[in-house]
């Protein structure tokens, strides 16, 4: 059963777009320079080095798209900036701060950095509204019933407000993964990481999940999506960053980026995904 | 059969009894109580992100579960006396029962973790979470289900292991035969009721495991 249908699809866009501005202006210029810099980083797992020397700094506001062939790094790149992945060297700053290395104030500022995982990874334990609540709740401090209010007219926004009382096993991937970006903003992130958050989905269910995504980007959010989505890409990313062994290979904005295509290793990826 | 039957009757054989089984009660539940939640906080060092938390844990675990129980029990009622300190044979026994289980409760709880895709666990750091709040909220009560029949494996083993207390002088069941034996009771007899008592003991703890699997099986 595929509940979900275009209307559903664009009265989520439409809901999206209504309510964040405030939470968008709010986090813009609280303070001047880029809200995450990389800076010389490198990682290795054993002698595999992942990360070679990336620097990149992402814009308040900007929504940057990653790419590149598999095993490229990518996703080691996403989980570095807020540290579920450490490295050997190099700095990372998040809003004008380095990342702590352990403890609560690494916490705190994971709290203000989203992440959206291509599993979904939502708590199976727990119903959609409870996902949603747990970090405003036990993270923020927040009161219960607020948490609740926010969380369902989060839920409504991106469109499965009636599945608030549902497990995560009960719903569709594109559901999930809509809850689960839910989740991540209901903390008033500064900035969203988003891990290949569509591969993990029946081609169907695509949409629903970029849809939201390009309404949260169209609001200001802060954004790093890792995607193979070129369409994503093209219309709503303000830079697109390919990634080849670990190395940044070049960066440009979406039409020039796939228009011009400087490097060779870009090239040969851009040929080979859109061939198919 | 009336020989049987008088094992239980005669004289005041039944208060021995009774006074065995209500020792080993009061030893299995201290020695439980306190082996779970120093297990869980072993387990909970195990997978924590301080190192020497880490090694400590490996270390205890490595140490004690290859003790023989009969030795931390010696250690603890012959050896630490001679130190000065002057602890009674019934809380020593409480200690050593501790000590010796919440090593395999450790072991339980870290494997039931390990049950947990780790992909929950990354979800809840990236909420912000403490390492506390991922174990408490999210790792542990999936956990849980996973962890309950090995458990009750590990406590229903301490339960027998509360015998070698009456090697050292606590008067629980394990020492009713020698006891019996002593007043001309016939030993088979006897032994035959202490097991009895034991597996009376043992049914409850299948009853509740059985109620928690079942409580855990439907919630998911
Ligand atoms: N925990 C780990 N231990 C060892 N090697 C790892 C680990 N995680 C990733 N790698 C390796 O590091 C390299 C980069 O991995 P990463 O997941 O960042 O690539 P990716 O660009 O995201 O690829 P994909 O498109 O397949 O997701 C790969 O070769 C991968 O096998
Ligand atoms: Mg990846």
């Amino acid at each position: 059963m595929r509940p979900f249908t275009v209307a559903g699809m664009t009265e989520a866009k439409g809901t999206v777009a209504g309510v964040t501005e405030a939470d968008a202006a709010a986090g813009a210029g609280v303070g001047a320079g880029p809200l995450v810099q990389l800076e010389g980083v490198n990682k290795h797992f054993g002698h595999l080095h992942v990360l070679r020397d990336v620097d990149l700094a992402v814009a308040r506001g900007e929504v940057v798209v990653v790419i590149g062939p598999s095993g490229s790094g990518k996703s080691t790149l996403c989980r570095a900036i807020n540290r579920l992945e450490t490295i050997d060297s190099g700095r990372i700053v998040f809003d004008g701060q380095p990342l702590p290395a352990e403890g609560r104030s690494l916490a705190r500022l994971r709290a203000d950095v989203g992440m959206v995982f291509q599993s979904f990874n939502l708590f199976a334990h727990r119903t959609i509204l409870q996902n949603v609540t747990l970090g405003p709740i036990k993270v923020r401090k927040e009161k219960p019933a607020e948490a609740r209010e926010r969380a369902m007219s989060l839920l409504e926004r991106v469109g499965i407000a009636s599945q608030a009382d549902k497990y995560p096993a009960q719903l569709s991937g594109g559901q999930q993964q809509r809850a689960a970006i839910a989740r991540a903003l209901a903390m008033r992130p500064k900035a969203m990481l988003f891990d290949e958050p569509t591969s993990a989905l029946d081609p169907e269910m695509v949409g629903e999940v970029l849809d939201v995504m390009t309404a949260l980007a169209g609001e200001g959010m802060t954004m790093i999506v890792v995607t193979h989505e070129m369409g994503f890409a093209r219309h709503a990313a303000n830079r697109v960053v390919f990634m080849a062994d670990g190395q940044l290979v070049e960066q440009a904005g979406p039409e020039e980026f796939f228009a011009n295509p400087r490097s060779d290793r870009a090239k040969d990826f851009l040929s080979k995904i859109l061939t198919h | 059969m009336g020989d049987f039957f008088g094992v239980l009757t005669n004289g005041n054989n039944g208060r021995v009894f009774l006074d065995g089984f209500t020792n080993t009660v009061e030893l299995f539940v201290i020695a439980a109580l306190c082996s779970l939640t120093l297990g869980m906080l072993l387990g909970a060092m195990r997978v924590s992100p301080v190192p020497t938390l880490r090694a400590f844990g490996a270390g205890y675990v490595n140490i004690v579960r290859n003790t023989p129980l009969t030795l931390v029990f010696a250690f603890l009622i012959f050896a630490v006396p001679k130190l000065g300190l002057n602890i009674n044979p019934f809380p020593s026994a409480c200690v050593a029962l501790t000590v010796y289980t919440a090593a395999f409760v450790c072991e339980v709880v870290r494997s039931g973790i390990n049950t947990v895709p780790t992909g929950q666990g990354e979800a809840a750091r990236a909420l912000g979470m403490t390492f506390g709040q991922v174990l408490g909220l999210i790792v542990l009560p999936q956990a849980v289900r996973s962890m309950v029949p090995p458990l009750m494996s590990v406590l229903i083993a301490m339960l027998k292991n509360t015998t070698i207390a009456a090697g050292f002088s606590v008067l629980e069941a394990g020492a009713i035969q020698d006891y019996m034996s002593e007043r001309g009771e016939p030993r088979f007899g006897v032994l035959l009721w202490v097991t009895i008592g034991f597996l009376i003991l043992i049914l409850p703890l299948v009853a509740f495991q059985r109620y928690l699997e079942r409580k855990w099986a439907v919630a998911r």
